[in-house]
């Protein structure tokens, strides 16, 4: 059993009118199943309100479903007593930088979360010391956080997270608000944490691009997983990733349109050194 | 109509320990019925350039004329620029408050004086070109989409009948079709209505695919400003701003250097396939 499992995973919560009465129930995830195993880098991809954020909130318990189950690491995110286990293993960072600092300067807020978990104040300073290294922040330690840029301020949220050594990390679009450097770092301290520390790491993107590397892609829709699988295999399959209101990467998107205009590219292209490789051999 | 910034300087708190200088020498005219790109990293100074223009912020140094007139001289009315110059921000759909969102987008023309009739006249004719169905008139903002929501918040703009939609990333956080629907509608809207729009975003493919004109800010300076493929061909110098070229650029440039007659200017994927089947002898399908 892998480290997040999701059985017919539901969760649908009711819109009122200004009476009181129930208008509607909305089902934002319904009936998903999953498992990811341990040590994956897995991203899910899926249009606005397709219930991304929805999933990601189960996995660490600040959702809990109204149908079906979800466990981390074994632990069944329904039981209050295992609440505390679950967020130190599965840990979050979500969209705005902004909203998730809170010490004054970057090593003050990465060691928070330790502190938090009543941590020896010796082991709390290595860890700080840890997981700013890892996410390439060592140099910024003494700055005050809200002097950084947003890429620099994602990493330290990223820190944080990591300072609670979870075996888990779920992002939610924690590259939408930042400039393509910002994206490029932020991103590559969440791939090393995945490759060096072993870290399983969940995210949740709207860009196509950022998927690509992923070990395995689920695709989200209206509340569903529409498609699972490797990213060659998700990414081949541009029609029906347009019907859900996706896309894929440029380079992805030029070989499928030259695929069409009889070009003999095969299928499968993700990053842009194969597309270049593939043309010229056709020459 | 134009919009035009002249040796313009602007100080964060200046005199004070926290002074910081966010643009420097800023020199630009903005014309009428154009599609500007703006990008350039967190902190090059973009938000501040666009306050600058209908006169949220007053420059430390420089000019901003409007039709020839400085916004800054005494009886020019700011409060009319502001109507001429609309400014969409970031996440717009935290502008919403009304109830339902005809009221919402009636709030702009009627603060205008106008009256009942005539701003919903304009709210209506707005939330149409904006790509806002019917059905949604009357519901609370807050039960739409991310993307519904950030079409609202731009139809609250337009009803004010702007002659330039100044947009700072109109469509952060919406997924791909959502994002391609909000841009096509916008090139529409400047078609439809022939205004300038000014779009500030981090997505080079976006800015790419619909800007006319793009202009890159860097350390308060403005570093480029021209057609778009002149701009991105400028790859190396993008790439110190912390931005880059569009990914099929990088493709293009890559073929040429293998020794593929491609043109390695095409920045949209359109271009680059017809380039590429041209090269490879094919015919143009």
């Amino acid at each position: 059993m892998g480290i997040i499992r999701a059985s017919k995973l539901a969760h649908a919560y009711s819109r009122y009118d200004e009476n009181g009465q129930e208008r509607e129930v909305i089902r934002a995830i319904d009936g998903v199943d999953l498992d990811v195993e341990e040590g994956q880098f897995v991203a899910i991809l899926g249009h606005n309100g397709s219930g991304k954020s929805t999933l990601a909130k189960h996995i660490n318990a600040l959702l809990l479903p109204t149908k079906g189950a979800l466990w981390v690491d074994g632990a069944d995110t329904a039981k209050e007593e295992e609440l505390w286990k679950i967020r130190q293993k599965a840990g979050m960072v979500f969209q705005n930088p902004d909203n998730q600092i809170i010490g004054t300067s970057v090593e003050e807020d990465v060691g928070f979360g330790p502190e938090n978990m009543g941590i020896p104040t010796q082991d709390i300073w290595k860890r700080v010391e840890d997981s700013l290294r890892a996410t390439g922040m060592t140099a910024y330690r003494d700055h005050s956080p809200n002097k950084l840029s947003g890429g620099q301020k994602q990493r330290v949220a990223i820190a944080g997270v990591m300072a609670m050594r979870p075996r888990c990390i779920v992002l939610d679009e924690p590259t939408a608000m930042l400039d393509p450097d910002g994206r490029r770092e932020t991103l590559k301290a969440v791939m090393e944490l995945n490759r060096q520390e072993n870290v399983t790491v969940i995210l949740i993107t709207h860009y196509m691009e950022e998927a690509v590397d992923a070990d395995r892609i689920f695709v989200m829709d209206h509340g569903r997983l529409a498609m699972q699988g490797a990213p060659r295999e998700i990414f081949a399959r541009a029609e029906e990733l347009q019907k859900c209101g996706l896309d894929v990467p440029q380079a992805t998107m030029l070989a499928h349109e030259l695929r069409k205009a009889g070009v003999a590219i095969p299928k499968g292209i993700l990053h842009r050194e194969e597309l270049v490789d593939a043309i010229c051999q056709l020459r | 109509m134009s919009i035009e910034i002249k040796n313009v300087s602007y100080l964060y708190s200046p005199g004070t320990a926290y002074e910081m200088r966010a643009l420097e020498n800023i020199n630009l005219t903005i014309p009428e019925n154009q599609f500007i790109g703006m990008i350039g990293h967190t902190g090059s100074g973009k938000s501040t350039l666009i306050q600058l223009c209908n006169g949220l912020l007053k420059p430390t140094a420089g000019k901003v004329l409007y039709n020839g007139e400085d916004i800054w001289s005494e009886g020019f009315s700011r409060k009319n620029l502001r109507s001429q110059v609309g400014l969409a921000f970031q996440y717009p759909e935290y502008q919403l408050f009304e109830t339902d969102v005809l009221k919402d987008v009636c709030f702009g023309p009627k603060n205008q004086g106008m009256n009942e009739r005539e701003a919903r006249a304009q709210a209506e004719k707005a939330l149409e070109q904006a790509g806002v169905p019917k059905e949604l008139f009357a519901k609370s903002p807050f039960e739409l989409s991310g993307g519904q929501k950030k079409r609202v918040a731009i139809a609250g703009v337009l009803a004010m009948n702007p002659r330039f939609l100044i947009l700072d990333e109109p469509a952060a956080g919406l997924d791909p079709r959502g994002r391609q629907e909000i841009f096509s509608q916008i090139a529409a809207l400047r078609q439809a209505r022939g205004i300038t729009i000014v779009l500030v975003s981090h997505s080079m493919e976006d800015i790419a695919q619909y800007a006319q004109r793009i202009v890159v800010l860097n350390g308060g300076r403005i570093a480029f400003d021209g057609a778009p493929r002149q701009v991105f061909s400028h790859t190396k110098e993008l790439e110190k701003m912390g931005l880059a070229a569009p990914e099929i650029t990088y493709v293009m440039q890559e073929l040429k250097k293998r020794g593929l007659p491609v043109d390695e200017g095409a920045i949209t994927v359109e271009e680059a396939k017809d380039s590429i089947l041209k090269a490879l002898g094919r015919a143009m399908p």
